[in-house]
């Protein structure tokens, strides 16, 4: 049977504070390094730190890891969708064209 | 123990969770399609404006680094006042509601100096594509902030008239719920708005 667990700790809460403020601190210096975006990866770099923080959050502070996975679904399955209607919006108008006629 | 005072006070549900819970997590997933559509537009017309002002020339990333760290650091001190809130202590549910509330209301004044920085550069919601798909989805998240600052405010006065014991821990989890959905949504907008150009 689906439960509300017991949330973290005060030191978990600035522990993830801090891994935050580092993950942001790096985004923002990888933005400024040239040699990254020569190299085309500052866009997957930058998705995956980004997606680093949106987990930590919606886990620990959130408390998705600790709670019924009913919450979850509830979250995650229309977020999904979402990235789906994202991700094919930008294949329809930036990818697909150029390899029209 | 905050389990304990949210089960005390809601009946049992088939699934021994607190509805307003189940009901405002199904209410986030419907915010995530409510953003997603106005990502979709942003990216679909990304770079794709006939005329100035552009990305490049406009958008300044040590300002809005900045207003990042603040809305980040929002979000650790709503945990600390829910924690506050569930360890029944009204002195650090003040405090750190109220360095929620403060930092989320500089997060806004960061948003608005940004507005009205781009409007005096000539970028407005009718003066390209920019300015329509950047207008609209960083004002709609500027809105969610707002509604959040207000609803804090009003557990902040619950909390000064000694109205906010941990019996009410659930009522705060669930303005914290929102107000780090409100976080997580900037966290997606900074890096593709701001950082990927």
């Amino acid at each position: 049977m689906a439960t509300e667990h017991e949330h973290s700790s005060v030191k978990t809460y600035l522990l993830i504070g801090l891994i935050l403020t580092v993950i942001t601190a790096a985004e923002v210096a990888i933005f400024y390094i040239p040699a990254i975006a020569d190299t085309g990866w500052l866009a997957p770099v930058l998705v995956t730190m980004s997606a680093g923080k949106f987990a930590l959050v919606v886990m620990f502070y959130m408390h998705l890891k600790f709670d019924s996975r009913i919450f979850s679904v509830a979250f995650f399955a229309p977020m999904v969708l979402a990235m789906v209607v994202v991700v094919s919006i930008i294949l329809l108008f930036k990818v697909l064209p150029a390899y029209l006629p | 123990m905050a389990e304990a005072h949210a089960l005390a006070a809601h009946p049992p549900t088939s699934t021994g969770l607190d509805s307003r819970k189940v009901g405002f997590w199904v209410f986030l997933g419907s915010e995530t399609l409510f953003f997603g559509s106005f990502i979709s537009a942003y990216m679909a017309y990304k770079n794709e404006s006939v005329v100035g002002p552009y990305t490049t020339e406009i958008l300044d990333i040590p300002l809005t680094s900045v207003s990042t760290f603040v809305l980040l650091m929002s979000s650790l001190a709503m945990v600390l006042a829910l924690a506050s809130v569930q360890q029944a202590s009204r002195k650090n549910s003040l405090l750190w509601l109220g360095v929620t509330i403060l930092l989320g209301t500089t997060f806004l004044g960061f948003q608005a100096f940004e507005f009205t920085e781009f409007y005096h550069h000539g970028l407005t919601l009718q003066t390209n594509l920019f300015g329509s798909t950047f207008f609209i989805l960083t004002g709609f998240h500027g809105a969610h902030v707002t509604i959040g600052v207000i609803w804090l405010f009003v557990l902040w006065l619950q909390a000064l008239l000694g109205r906010l014991g941990p019996d009410k821990a659930l009522n705060v989890e669930i303005a914290g719920l929102y107000w780090h959905f409100v976080d997580i949504v900037w966290i997606a907008l900074f890096t593709l708005i701001y950082l990927i150009q």
